[in-house]
C-alpha cells in the first residue's frame, strides 16, 4: 500500500509533521511504514521561467540560445539548449545555476541529483537548464501532458496556463510530497484505502478526522429503469449495487486527480477509468464499468460459470471457466469475471454513451482461488481477496459518482439496484477496565480506554459499558481486540516491563535432547564440523545410492506441491544429503572434510499416508581424506561412549547396504539391535556424486542410543593386586574376522580377564599368502588375591584349545 | 696418628676437590673409604694401639671419614647440579613454533544460537520441548484460530501431504501439543525445522528453524512478554542492547507484537545493517488468544498467556552477520570452520 502525505493531509488537514516523525509514531500504533520517497529527492532550484526570445546558436546548428525570465521582476537569464520544442512564450521548468535535477537525460535516477552549472555552449553562455520530464524523475506515463523529446511545457496543459515566472516547479507538478509504503496486517482490511490509513493518522496524532463528504446524486430517472440486478449465488456475493450514467464524456482527469493517482503509482489514463482507481485507492472499494449498451435484456445476473465456459476478458485473452469461477452475466452471456476482470464484450471505449457501474462485495477466499486457478492477478482481485466490508460498497459508489458529477464526466441517474442478501451488522462488544488491565499488565483508567475506542472510531456506550464495532473493522470481535485498541493507543511502549510471577518451574532440556547435545559435542571435539542439509529429497537418491527397488526405504512420504522433484519427498535416510555437502566440498577442494549432521527422517507407518509418519533422529557421520574405515569406526564408538552406552557394540559385516563396499561394511549391534551402521562409500556412489577421494559415512539412529544411555555409573574398587599379563600371536586364514576370535577369548577367559588387546596385524610371506597373524595382549587380576602362574595357564590354555578346535593356531 | 689422618683428610680433600667426573669420585670413595682404602688400613691398624686409646682414635678416625664423606658429598651434588644445568641449558626449545592442536570440529551457527536461546529460557524456568515437524492440518492452523481458506494456508505457502497433513509452517503447533498434556502452568520452548514454500534464495529457504515460546499462567500479562524478551534481547545480543514492541498481527495471539532490537551495530543511530532505521526486527509474539485456549478447555478468564515466535537462522544470520542464507545449508568446511 502506497499513498502520498498530501492525500492523508487531506482528510487530516491538522496533521504537522516530519515525514520521519509520521514514520515513527503511525509505526508505533500499528500501521508500520516500511520506507518513504521524497518526491522531490534532487530537485533543487527549479522555477517556471517563460521563454522571451529564441535565437539559432552561432556555431550550431542544433543548438539554439533563449532569453528566459525567470521571477517576477522580470529578470532575464540566456539559456542555450539542444531541445526543438522550445518557442517564444512557452512557459517551462527552468534549473537555475547551481541547482539539481534528479535524473540524467537518459532518465536515469542519480543519487543526490545532477548538479547544474553555468558554462559555456559552443561559446555562447548558458546560465541553467531548461528540463524534461524525465530529467525531473518522472515520465510521460505519469504525466501524459509531456513532450516524449524535448522540454516540458506548461502551456500544453490548461490547468498549469496560471502557472507565473518564479514559481516553483516541484509544487505546480505536485512533487513536494512524501509518499509513504506500508505494511498492513491481513486484519486491518480497511486500512488498505486512504481513508482507513487517514483514520488511523488522526487518532496517532490526535488529530480531527475530516473524512471526504459524500453528497446526493443523481437526476430525477430512476436506476432501476434502466438495469434489474439478480444475484443467484449470494453466498459467494453478500452485496450488488448498480448505478447508471449516461451522457459520459469521456476526457483527462483533473491534474490533482492525476497527480495522486501518479503518486499511488497508478498511470493516469481518463476520467472514467481514473474515477474508478482513484475511489478504489480511496475507500479500498474495487468498482467496475460496463457499457450499458452491450448489457443484453438489460439485466445482470451473478451466477457461478458453467464448467468449462469460455470467456474473452478484456485484456483480450480467452479463458476457461470453472463451476467454482462467479461471473457477472447479462440476460444472454457473461459480461465478467467477478471481482477480478471485466469482459471484452461489454468494456468502456471512447464512444461509450451510458454506464453501468458496479460496487459490490465477493467472497475473498471464492475470488483469491479462482484467481489462482485463472493465474490473474489483478487490483480488483488483491482487493476483494482480502474481504471486504459490504456497508462500504454503497459509500465508495457514491463517492465516485459525486466526482463523476463534480468531473462534468457525465449524468449520474438517480437512485441505485442494490441486491443486499447477507448484511453485515456492526458487532457490539462489553468492556472490562479491570479486565483488559489485567490483560495487559497496566493501570489505566476506564476514561482513558474509552478515550482510546473513539480514537478508534468505535461507539462506545458508557452506561452499558459497551463499543459498538463499526462494519469496517472487521478484526474488532471480543475483548481481547479491545484490549488491543487501549495498548496500541496507550502505547506498547508505556506498557511496563515485569517478569512473570507466580509458580516457579524448573525448566531444562528433555532426556532425548540432553543425550543429543553430548553426541555433538563428542562429535566436535572429535573434529567433526555440524552440518545442516533439508529434510526433502529427490525421488531419484534411491538410484544415486543403488538402493533395491523393493528396498523401504523407498517406502517415502511425498509432499503433494513440492518446489520440485528434487524436494519432492521426505527422506527415510539421511545419505543423500551428507554425500551432497561432502561432494561441495570435494569440489571445492576442501581437504580431509569431516561432517555430521543430527536430523531426522520421516517414516510412513503406511502408505498412502493417512497418520503422521514416524520421525527418527539419526546422526550422520561422513568424513574423507587421510581416514579409514577403523578411523570412522573409533569415532562413532566414542561417540556412543560419550552417550552412556556402556556394554559392548557387535558388528555384524556385509550387512547388505548396497550403497557401501560390501567388503566394507557393517551394522553396529547393541543388545540384538541394530542401532547403526557404517563403511566405505561404494566406488559407484561415489562416481554418483563425483567425489574421487575413499569416503566414509556412518548413522547412528539416536532413537536407541537415547533408549539405552545409561549414567548410573557405581565405582569399582582400585586393584589391590598385581595384573598378569600373556601374549599370545595366532596364525589363521585371511576370512577370519577378529571379532570371532575376541568372542572365543572373551568366553573362554572368564571373570579374571581385565582387558584384551589386539597389538599386531601380520601378513607376508613368512607366514604365506592366505594367512593372517593377530597378536593379543590379555591381561587377568582378580580382586582378592594374587594370581598365580599356574591359574592364569589354566585358562590360556582353555583358550588356545577353544581356537585350535577353529583351526586357529599359535604362531610359533 | 692424628696426623696420619689429617695428611689422609687433606690428601682426599685436595683430590676430590681437583677431580673433574663423576667416576673420579667413585675412584677416591674407593680408594679412601673402600675395603682396601688407606682410612679402613688405618682402621685395620687399631689392633697396634693400646686399649684405652682406642676409643679416642675410634673417634679420630670417624671424624675423618665424615669429612671425606661430606667432601664427597658435596661434590658429588655439585657435579649433578651442574649436569642438570647443562641439560636444562641444552633442552631449550623455539615456543614460538606451532602448537600440536587436535583437529576439533564446530557447531553449526544455527546450533550456537539455538543454544544461547535454550541457555537463556532455561535460566527463566522454560523446559525445551519437540514436536512433530509432519504434522496434523489442524495442529498447524486450526488449533491456532487460523481458519480453514485462511490466506496463509494457501499452497503457495505450506507444503501439504495430503488435505489433513502438511509440513508445518511453524513451531506454534506444538503450542496446541503442550496446552493438550493438560498440565498448568506452562513455560516451554519448542525448537525445529519448519517448512515454507519458498524458492531458495539468499534469504529465503524452503526449510528453516524456528524456536517458539508459550508461557501460560493464571496472571501473565503483556508486560510480563515485555519483560521477558526484553531480557532474553539483552542476556542474547548484550546488555546496552534496547527493544521497541509495534502492534502487529497474528491468528493465534491478541493483542500481538512484532519485537525489534537497537541496531547491535550502530546501536541505533542507523547504519547500513540496520537499513538506517536503527531497529532490526526479531520476533513476532502476543498474548495468547483466548481463542486457542478455549478450543483446548483452558478457561481464558482464569488462564492467561503469551507467545513468540522466533526465526533461528534470523538470529545467526544477524549474530554472525552472513550475507546469504544459503551458506547454511551448503556445509563447506571453510563456512562451518568459522564458528
Amino acid at each position: 500500500m502506497n499513498t502520498p502525505l498530501s492525500w492523508i493531509k487531506a482528510y487530516v488537514p491538522d496533521l504537522e509533521c516530519t515525514a520521519q516523525e509520521y514514520a515513527d509514531a503511525m509505526t508505533l500504533t500499528g500501521t508500520k511504514v516500511e520506507g518513504y520517497t521524497k518526491l522531490d529527492d534532487g530537485l533543487e532550484k527549479i522555477v517556471v521561467g517563460k521563454i522571451e526570445k529564441v535565437e539559432k546558436h552561432p556555431d550550431a546548428d542544433k543548438l539554439v540560445v533563449c532569453q528566459v525570465t525567470i521571477d517576477q521582476d522580470g529578470t532575464s537569464v540566456q539559456i542555450v539548449t539542444g531541445a526543438s520544442n522550445v518557442y517564444e512564450g512557452a512557459l517551462v521548468p527552468v534549473v537555475l545555476d547551481g541547482g539539481r535535477v534528479a535524473c540524467d537525460h537518459s532518465g536515469k535516477r542519480v543519487a543526490g541529483g545532477v548538479k547544474i552549472k553555468k558554462g559555456k555552449l559552443r561559446g555562447v553562455e548558458s546560465f541553467g537548464m531548461m528540463c524534461s520530464i524525465f530529467e525531473l524523475g518522472s515520465d510521460t506515463d505519469m504525466y501524459p501532458d509531456a513532450a516524449e523529446d524535448g522540454i516540458y511545457i506548461f502551456n500544453d496543459n490548461p490547468e498549469y496556463g496560471k502557472a507565473k515566472p518564479g514559481d516553483d516547479v516541484p509544487s505546480l507538478l505536485g512533487l513536494r510530497d512524501v509518499n509513504f509504503e506500508y505494511e498492513i496486517t491481513s486484519n486491518r482490511v480497511d486500512c488498505f484505502s486512504v481513508v482507513g490509513i487517514a483514520r488511523e493518522a488522526a487518532a496517532t496524532f490526535r488529530k480531527e478526522f475530516k473524512p471526504p463528504v459524500v453528497t446526493p446524486t443523481g437526476n430525477d430517472e430512476k436506476a432501476s429503469d434502466y438495469i434489474s440486478v439478480e444475484v443467484k449465488d449470494p453466498d459467494l456475493c453478500p452485496r450488488y449495487i448498480a448505478r447508471v450514467v449516461k451522457n459520459i464524456k469521456i476526457a483527462p482527469s483533473p491534474e490533482w486527480m492525476q497527480r495522486r493517482l501518479a503518486a499511488c503509482g497508478i498511470r493516469p489514463i481518463n476520467n472514467i477509468v481514473d474515477i474508478t482507481n482513484y475511489v478504489m485507492e480511496e475507500y479500498a472499494q474495487p468498482m467496475h464499468a460496463f457499457d450499458l449498451d452491450t448489457i443484453e435484456d438489460k439485466k445482470i445476473i451473478v451466477r457461478r460459470a458453467k464448467e468449462g465456459e469460455k470467456f474473452q476478458t478484456l485484456d483480450g485473452q480467452e479463458r476457461t471457466m470453472d463451476s467454482d469461477i462467479l461471473m457477472i452475466c447479462d440476460g444472454k452471456k457473461p459480461v465478467g469475471i467477478a471481482g477480478i476482470m471485466g469482459g471484452e464484450n461489454s468494456k468502456i471505449t471512447d464512444n461509450v454513451k451510458t454506464m453501468l457501474f458496479e460496487s459490490a462485495c465477493f467472497d475473498g477466499t471464492n475470488i483469491r482461488l479462482s484467481g489462482k486457478r485463472l493465474g490473474m492477478r489483478t487490483d480488483a482481485q488483491t482487493k476483494f481477496e482480502k474481504g471486504l466490508d459490504p456497508e462500504n460498497a454503497m459509500e465508495a459508489i457514491d463517492r465516485a459518482c459525486q466526482l463523476i458529477e463534480e468531473l462534468g464526466a457525465g449524468e449520474v441517474v438517480g437512485g441505485c439496484v442494490d441486491v443486499y442478501n447477507i448484511k453485515r451488522e456492526p458487532v457490539t462488544i462489553t468492556y472490562d477496565a479491570d479486565r483488559i488491565n489485567r490483560l495487559l499488565g497496566t493501570d489505566i483508567s476506564e476514561d482513558d480506554m474509552v478515550s482510546y475506542f473513539e480514537m478508534a472510531c468505535l461507539e462506545v456506550d458508557k452506561n452499558k459499558k459497551t463499543v459498538t464495532v463499526p462494519t469496517w473493522r472487521q478484526d474488532v470481535l471480543r475483548l481481547a481486540d479491545l484490549a488491543e485498541e487501549v495498548a496500541r493507543f496507550y502505547g506498547y511502549d508505556n506498557i511496563p516491563t515485569t517478569l512473570p510471577q507466580g509458580e516457579a518451574t524448573a525448566g531444562g532440556l528433555s532426556y532425548k535432547l540432553r543425550i543429543e547435545s553430548i553426541a555433538r559435542t563428542a562429535a566436535e571435539y572429535l573434529g567433526f564440523c555440524e552440518a545442516s542439509t533439508y529434510s526433502f529429497e529427490s525421488p531419484k537418491v534411491f538410484d544415486r545410492l543403488r538402493i533395491a527397488e523393493d528396498d523401504p526405504v523407498r517406502q517415502t512420504v511425498v509432499i503433494s506441491n513440492p518446489l520440485g522433484e528434487d524436494y519432492s519427498i521426505m527422506r527415510t535416510l539421511t545419505l543423500g544429503g551428507m554425500l551432497t555437502s561432502l561432494s561441495t566440498n570435494y569440489n571445492r577442494r576442501n581437504k580431509n572434510v569431516r561432517l555430521y549432521e543430527m536430523a531426522n527422517i520421516y517414516v510412513p507407518k503406511s502408505l498412502p499416508v493417512t497418520e503422521l509418519p514416524n520421525e527418527y533422529m539419526q546422526m550422520t557421520f561422513g568424513m574423507y581424506g587421510g581416514c579409514d574405515f577403523y578411523d570412522l569406526k573409533g569415532i562413532m564408538e566414542s561417540v556412543v561412549d560419550k552417550c552412556g552406552i556402556r556394554k559392548h557394540l557387535e558388528y555384524v559385516s556385509d550387512a547388505g547396504r548396497n550403497y557401501f563396499h560390501p567388503g566394507r561394511q557393517a551394522d553396529i549391534i547393541y543388545d540384538g539391535k541394530t542401532i547403526g551402521f557404517l563403511g566405505e562409500v561404494h566406488p559407484e556412489v561415489m562416481e554418483n556424486y563425483g567425489i574421487k577421494e575413499k569416503t566414509y559415512v556412518g548413522v547412528l539412529d539416536m532413537r536407541f542410543i537415547v533408549e539405552y544411555s545409561d549414567f548410573s555409573t557405581k565405582f569399582k574398587g582400585l586393584p589391590k593386586y598385581p595384573a598378569v599379563t600373556r601374549d599370545i600371536s595366532l596364525i589363521m586364514d585371511k576370512s577370519v574376522q577378529a571379532g570371532s576370535i575376541e568372542a572365543i577369548i572373551h568366553e573362554k577367559a572368564g571373570k579374571l580377564m581385565e582387558q584384551c588387546e589386539l597389538f599386531d596385524i601380520y601378513e607376508g610371506d613368512r607366514i604365506g599368502p592366505d594367512k593372517k597373524s593377530l597378536a593379543y595382549s590379555i591381561r587377568f587380576r582378580a580382586a582378592d588375591r594374587t594370581l598365580e602362574d599356574k591359574d592364569v595357564n589354566t585358562i590360556m590354555d582353555k583358550i588356545i584349545e577353544a581356537l585350535k578346535d577353529k583351526g586357529i593356531a599359535l604362531r610359533s | 696418628m692424628k696426623e696420619k689422618l689429617n695428611r689422609i683428610v687433606e690428601e682426599a680433600t685436595s683430590r676430590i676437590e681437583s677431580s673433574d667426573k663423576l667416576d673420579v669420585l667413585n675412584d677416591i670413595r674407593v680408594a679412601y673409604l673402600g675395603k682396601k682404602g688407606e682410612l679402613t688400613s688405618v682402621l685395620k691398624g687399631m689392633k697396634d694401639v693400646l686399649p684405652e686409646d682406642r676409643p679416642k682414635v675410634g673417634q679420630l678416625v670417624n671424624d675423618a671419614r665424615k669429612a671425606i664423606e661430606d667432601k664427597l658429598e658435596e661434590k658429588k651434588a655439585a657435579f649433578e647440579k651442574k649436569v642438570r644445568e647443562d641439560r636444562i641449558k641444552a633442552e631449550t626449545i623455539d615456543v614460538t613454533l606451532p602448537g600440536h592442536k587436535p583437529v576439533s570440529g564446530h557447531k553449526h551457527p544455527n546450533t550456537i544460537a539455538l543454544d544461547d536461546v535454550e541457555r537463556i529460557f532455561i535460566g527463566m524456568g522454560y523446559e525445551v520441548v519437540e514436536g512433530p515437524e509432519i504434522e496434523y492440518d489442524y495442529y498447524n492452523f486450526e488449533a491456532l484460530n487460523i481458519p480453514a481458506n485462511h490466506p496463509a494456508k494457501d499452497e503457495q505457502d505450506t507444503f501439504y501431504i495430503n488435505s489433513d497433513i502438511v509440513l508445518r509452517t511453524q513451531t506454534s503447533s506444538v503450542q496446541v501439543h503442550e496446552m493438550e498434556k493438560g498440565k498448568l502452568p506452562i513455560r516451554m520452548i519448542a525448537p525445529g525445522r519448519v517448512f515454507r514454500s519458498d524458492e531458495v534464495d539468499a534469504t529465503h529457504s524452503p526449510s528453516f528453524n524456528q524456536i517458539e515460546g508459550l508461557v501460560i499462567d493464571k496472571n501473565v500479562t503483556f508486560a510480563d512478554l515485555k519483560g521477558t524478551l526484553a531480557q532474553f534481547a539483552k542476556d542474547m545480543f548484550g546488555e546496552a542492547t534496547k527493544v521497541r514492541f509495534r502492534p502487529h498481527h497474528f491468528p493465534f495471539t491478541e493483542p500481538s507484537a512484532e519485537m525489534d532490537v537497537s541496531c547491535f551495530k550502530c546501536g541505533g543511530s542507523g547504519c547500513r545493517f540496520c537499513k538506517g532505521e536503527g531497529w532490526i526486527e526479531i520476533l513476532g509474539c502476543g498474548m495468547v488468544h483466548p481463542r486457542v485456549l478455549e478450543m483446548r478447555d483452558i478457561d481464558s478468564e482464569e488462564y492467561q498467556g503469551f507467545a513468540f515466535g522466533i526465526g533461528l537462522e534470523r538470529i545467526a544470520l544477524l549474530k554472525y552477520e552472513i550475507d546469504d542464507m544459503r551458506l547454511l545449508y551448503e556445509n563447506d568446511v571453510r563456512f562451518l570452520s568459522q564458528f
